[in-house]
């Protein structure tokens, strides 16, 4: 292989990886100034928040963008991902005698799956619908997580684990109680743990965009009648999409549910779910690298300002109305593909 | 049996708001293509007018009412006019987000003129109930004036739309936009009026829900937005009739699902519905199949 194909592939693969690159740095950073102690604690205490909701962006922006499925339920199969990775780590610690890592590790690996699950069973009838008509059964099916959560007991009774519906009287340690949800969890997420599973997540998303399945997804998106007449599975590979933002979203959740002592099924409601959709928009629709970018800056800045909180649900609605505007209006469209040929001509230019 | 008698007159009540609620989102699902998301907030935000007007302004409550029509009807119009208007050529997963955008607009603007604390709305209709059976069913005032508002509402809607000019020009518009305005329909001034009248129901609904269920707050109006769509859907969505249809059977279904199956899970029940009839017939009870072109 000569220098000039090695330099392409290599430009190819940075170009690919991106976000990865990013993310790495960052992580790099953030653990140099916590060894250095330079960290405020406020922001040592937001890393693994921001980690979540970046594999939440990250994993949501293949169904809206890539798969082209408005979903309104995310937050839903983060929910189903956080309660089972809860009770999975409690499990594992006292009946299999897990260390925390491995704790950590089963309780993600089962909360993926579990959400995996929901989601290929909500997937077959949801994905069968189009347009709006999906956006409000995928925000239906999430009320109705949240709905039968809110009734779920589980405990733990020397080696059994109890499930009862609306029923508080469960034998053994509770673990679950229904609308409380889950309290006194160890927290046993970690900061490099939730890198990994942005890592993770970027990968599986980015392989997959760039795959032969990827490119199926991202054409019956663009047309799926055209898809359809060239012998492409429809219902086979939105499903695939719809399935793997499932288990992402359910490993974020199980790593969010492990952050905190107290974890209820009210945390996922609507509006967690809105809140993730909008990290994805702004971010720009089916832009990893941007979803990325736009999960950690607002995340982090509204924490900092907490002085305008009040400001800053009005703030989003806003700007999000605003970039819908901008972004669909044609004199604008035209105005900054204008000023990206000019660029194109001056790199030409001096090459 | 009057057990079952108060819940079916409770579900046909709630059901009744549901069907107001549901007619303003069929008509601009019909005649403007989209999900006005913001519907729901509409009704929350004409709530605290009337609640406004009448607690701390001291007026009559229907001078309340009517000066939270105009203040909706007006809401509705602008809403159209600064964020949908634009996207008219637009995607719909864009018009979607724009109105879920709007949606969170209105309701944290409300919290900022409201506060987030939960205001008891004291009802305008005066309490008192009517018995039958030898007392051991009593009807409400509110119940009463519910059902008979929703079937004032229905009636007139019904001969607006099939028996004015404007109502034809509503229909075309719903029909074929292009060919409507070939043929001269004017169809930024249709769509607005449709706005207009969704408004203007949601008002009517917002003062019909909050006397019958008093705290208001500012997501008062997400939820049964949320089930008043699911009402249209299940009617079949863009059709009239369907919507007061779907808006009562599900009012119904979800009060005897709270009394009968688990209080916990009515909503869930609703939902469940909704995902049923879109599985089992996509266009809902009283919908038209369309064909998809190629």
């Amino acid at each position: 292989m000569n220098k000039t194909a090695l330099i392409s592939t290599l430009k190819k693969f940075s170009k690919q990886y991106l976000p990865c690159i990013i993310v790495t740095v960052f992580f790099i950073i953030c653990q140099i100034m916590i060894s250095a102690n330079a960290m405020p604690r406020t922001t040592k205490s937001m890393l693994i928040p921001v980690c979540v909701y970046i594999v939440m962006a990250v994993s949501l922006n293949l169904t809206v963008g890539i798969s082209g499925e408005l979903s309104l339920g995310h937050a839903g199969f983060m929910s189903i991902g956080a309660f089972t990775g809860v009770v999975m780590a409690t499990y594992s610690r006292e009946v299999f005698g897990f260390s925390q890592p491995l704790q950590l590790i089963f309780a993600l690996v089962i909360g993926g799956i579990m959400a995996g699950i929901m989601g290929f069973l909500i997937g077959i009838p949801v994905l069968r619908l189009r347009g709006d008509y999906l956006a409000i059964v995928t925000l239906a099916f999430g009320e109705i997580i949240r709905n039968i959560l809110n009734c779920i007991y589980i405990s733990l009774e020397g080696k059994d684990l109890h499930f009862g519906f609306n029923n508080n009287t469960l034998p053994g340690t509770q673990i679950m109680r229904g609308p409380t949800g889950v309290t006194g969890v160890k927290t046993i997420s970690t900061f490099t743990a939730g890198f990994l599973l942005v890592l993770f997540t970027l990968i599986v998303v980015i392989n997959l965009v760039h795959s032969r399945s990827g490119r199926a997804i991202m054409a019956i998106r663009d047309n799926r009648i055209a898809a359809e007449s060239v012998g492409l599975n429809v219902t086979g590979y939105k499903l695939l999409a719809f399935v793997s933002s499932a288990v992402l979203a359910g490993m974020g959740g199980a790593l969010f549910g492990l952050n905190y002592a107290v974890t209820s099924p009210s945390n996922f409601s609507f509006n967690a779910s809105i809140l993730i959709l909008v990290y994805v928009v702004l971010g720009g629709i089916g832009n990893i690298t941007g979803s990325v970018i736009a999960a950690a800056i607002l995340y982090i800045l509204p924490e900092e300002l907490r002085s305008f909180n009040d400001y800053r649900m009005l703030a989003y609605a806003v700007v999000l109305i605003a970039v819908m505007l901008i972004t669909n209006n044609a004199k604008i469209k035209n105005f900054i593909n204008n000023l990206l040929k000019k660029n194109d001509e001056k790199g030409g230019e001096t090459v | 049996m009057s057990a079952f008698m108060s819940n079916l007159l409770s579900g046909v009540s709630l059901g009744s708001v549901y069907a107001i609620i549901a007619l303003g989102y069929t008509m601009v699902y019909g005649i403007a293509k989209m999900l006005n998301f913001a519907h729901g907030d509409v009704i929350m935000i004409g709530a605290y007018i009337c609640f406004t007007m009448m607690f701390n302004l001291n007026m009559p409550a229907f001078l309340g009412v009517l000066i939270a029509m105009a203040v909706c009807t007006l809401l509705g119009v602008t809403i159209e006019r600064l964020a949908y208007k634009p996207l008219r050529q637009a995607t719909s997963l864009s018009v979607l987000i724009t109105a879920i955008g709007m949606s969170y607009f209105l309701q944290n603007l409300a919290q900022l003129i409201w506060g987030a604390n939960p205001k008891s709305f004291k009802s305008v209709i005066p309490n008192g109930s009517i018995s039958l059976m030898n007392g051991s069913l009593k009807i409400s005032y509110t119940t009463i004036v519910t059902i008979v508002a929703s079937v004032l509402i229905m009636v007139a809607l019904t001969m607006f739309v099939n028996h004015t000019k404007m109502g034809k020009a509503m229909r075309c518009v719903s029909e074929d936009r292009g060919a409507a305005q070939l043929m001269g329909v004017n169809v930024d001034l249709t769509i607005t009026i449709t706005f207009a009248i969704g408004s203007a129901l949601a008002a009517i609904a917002a003062v019909l829900m909050c006397s019958a269920y008093p705290t208001l707050k500012p997501t008062t109006g997400s939820m049964p937005g949320i089930k008043a769509f699911t009402a249209a859907v299940f009617g079949g969505i863009g059709s009239i009739p369907g919507a007061m249809l779907g808006g009562i059977l599900l009012g119904v279904i979800e009060i005897f699902g709270k009394a009968y199956i688990s209080s916990e899970l009515g909503d869930a029940l609703v939902f469940t519905v909704l995902i049923l009839v879109l599985l089992v017939k996509p266009t809902g009870l009283l919908g038209k199949k369309v064909h998809e072109k190629v």
